[in-house]
């Protein structure tokens, strides 16, 4: 491991951290340890994670801020449900979850795509106004439409139910507000793992490649990355367009874990977007394994403050702005720095302690 | 066939003329220096080259190809490349990753491959670590490969860009203002850079240049501008000789 470089080091210990909180987690839950709220939340919290580290490409290696990555997850969601929904009776259950990851990823991306191509000439604030009018604008688009299946094919309307004229024994596949019901559950908590451990690698060597290191560079000096030869659109396209990607797969995971997938506020609308901003910020701007520790926390934070009731979300809100400053503080960075409290120096501590024995 | 051909040179902002009538011609090989009071329109004679402003009028011609109004990517990849008054170094990447970034177009692999880490990666970056170290070190800036840009000392800054302008195999190289900030001895350094590159390289230079002993010591032509006008053009000796050149710099 000594020959490895930092980043590639850091890579590998989250991994196994991550690989060891699913064994222990999986052991608590075939040992009934587990309480069936903090279960069912295995799926949502990988799935936040995802978004949190396609976001954090975004905002830490591109540079520019989005607030509609839950617009992204949302077109992964929605499309890769209404597949499975679809073909259900058809397809195969292992082969149809494969092609729905496929579906919702690919349909993220080609979002990501087309909204990066008019929002990328922008920057700063605007490009945050943009994609958060992107994200509402997805949502509300998904409330509107009416898929339905017969003998004759799909129906589409854009209008209620009864427009569709769907024959009697035919099925809704998109019911307007409600959502899609009876998606098949097969997002199960190895593979949303399996998922998250995948999209850290590709997020990892992306950024330690040709293609990211002319990314990072526009993001330091665009002029700069222009006068050596670099097309700063395209790589622009490429990181956005994976970043979408990435929250895509959060999308597809999160909804293949719930009955019925509705696209509101909460879920998929600006507070989510927020929400996985905050994961990104607190975790660390440009710091994919800090998103995941920060979603995780973050998502179990609120269910483990129950207890509080009212409460909670004034505790809630203490505790966030407390990380924040133990993270991002000048003067509390000051502090851990003299005091040897921070993260390089603990894993430091950690490791002389291995050698030593 | 000159290498660099500028002909009437223009560009307006607003009702302001920068510079107009502007006139040049670089010969393979030469040192050629641009000089001239401070707001002359020396960078923007440079920003103009390299396509950062489109010229109002007048055509820029680079080895016989016409590159007026480019693409600064593209400008780059025909051949001119550039360093800044006020340092852009990429300043949170090594400083091996910055003059990577200067061989992207040299060495080639696509995203995929990199995502995937296929045997082309490692193959490619092998060479490229190895070629950037090579640049490297004719600046002396080896031992400090893996340190952060933005760590270096200024003068050690400057010549990262340097270094990285090089990486990308240029015909021609614009230096703005290299020598700006440095103590004597750090000029005295940066001539022997600048001689040493020419001979390593074989690059053209145009530089622009306030510290008359760097100019009047390596360039070879000069150019003088004043309110955006060519006021004298020449060797350098014949130049800075000249009365009206004097009276442009010192006053009457």
């Amino acid at each position: 491991m000594k020959n490895l470089n930092k980043s590639t080091q850091k890579l590998i210990t989250t991994i196994l951290t991550i690989f060891v909180l699913y064994i222990v987690m999986q052991v608590m839950e075939q040992t009934g340890n587990l309480s069936s709220l903090m279960s069912g939340l295995l799926v949502p919290v990988c799935a936040y994670s995802l978004v949190a580290v396609g976001l954090n490409l975004c905002v830490g290696y591109l540079g520019e801020l989005s607030l509609g990555h839950a617009g992204f997850m949302c077109v992964g969601a929605f499309t890769s449900a209404f597949f499975s929904k679809t073909f259900q009776g058809t397809i195969p259950d292992v082969p149809r979850f494969i092609l729905a990851l496929v579906i919702g990823t690919l349909a993220a991306a080609l979002f990501g795509f087309l909204i990066a191509i008019p929002v990328l000439r922008l920057s700063g604030d605007y490009l945050a106004i943009v994609t958060l009018a992107f994200g509402e604008i997805i949502k509300n688009v998904i409330n509107v439409l009416y898929i339905g299946m017969d003998g004759n094919g799909i129906h589409f309307s854009m209008k209620d139910m009864m427009s569709l004229g769907l024959e009697p024994g035919g099925t809704m596949l998109i019911n307007g507000p409600q959502g899609i019901t009876g998606t098949p559950r097969q997002s199960t908590f190895t593979i949303a793992v399996l998922l998250l451990i995948l999209s850290l690698i590709i997020t990892h060597n992306f950024v330690n490649s040709r293609t990211g290191r002319a990314v990072k560079a526009i993001r330091d000096n665009q002029i700069a990355a222009e006068t050596v030869g670099l097309p700063i659109t395209k790589y622009k396209l490429v990181a956005f367009t994976i970043s979408a990607a990435i929250a895509g797969v959060g999308g597809v995971l999160y909804a293949h874990n719930i009955n019925s997938l509705t696209a509101t506020t909460n879920n998929f609308g600006y507070n989510m977007s927020i929400m996985i901003l905050v994961y990104v910020v607190l975790g660390g701007i440009g710091n994919f394994s800090g998103s995941v520790v920060a979603a995780v926390v973050l998502t179990l934070l609120p269910e483990l403050l129950r207890g509080l009731s009212n409460y909670r979300m004034l505790i809630y809100s203490i505790v966030l702005i407390a990380l924040m400053l133990f993270n991002w503080a000048p003067g509390i960075l000051k502090f851990r720095e003299e005091h040897g409290l921070t993260g390089a120096a603990i894993i430091g501590k950690f490791k002389k302690n291995k050698e030593v024995q | 066939m000159a290498l660099l051909s500028v002909t009437n040179l223009g560009i307006s902002f607003g009702g302001l003329r920068a510079v107009d009538g502007f006139n040049l011609t670089i010969e393979e090989g030469e040192l050629y220096g641009l000089i001239g009071p401070n707001g002359a329109g020396k960078t923007t004679v440079f920003n103009m080259l390299t396509g950062i402003y489109k010229p109002t009028d007048g055509k820029i011609h680079l080895a016989g190809k016409d590159i007026t109004g480019g693409h600064t990517a593209e400008i780059n990849k025909a051949g001119i490349a550039r360093t800044f008054q006020n340092i852009r170094l990429f300043g949170d990447q090594s400083v091996k990753d910055n003059v990577k970034i200067g061989l992207h177009n040299t060495f080639e692999y696509g995203t995929f491959t990199g995502v995937f880490r296929l045997p082309k990666y490692f193959s490619t970056e092998k060479e490229m670590d190895k070629k950037a170290l090579e640049i490297l070190a004719v600046f002396g800036l080896d031992e400090e490969a893996d340190v952060l840009a933005s760590n270096l000392p200024y003068g050690k800054q400057r010549q990262l860009e340097i270094a990285r302008a090089l990486a990308t195999n240029p015909k021609l190289l614009l230096l703005d203002e290299p020598a700006a900030g440095m103590n004597p001895n750090e000029t005295a350094d940066l001539m022997n850079t600048i001689a040493l590159i020419r001979k390593e390289f074989g690059v053209t230079i145009l530089l622009i240049e306030h510290d008359m002993k760097l100019v009047s010591g390596i360039c070879e032509k000069l150019t003088v501008l004043n309110f955006g006008r060519v006021l004298a053009a020449g060797e350098t000796s014949a130049v800075l000789n000249d009365p009206e050149v004097i009276k442009a710099y010192l006053g009457e």
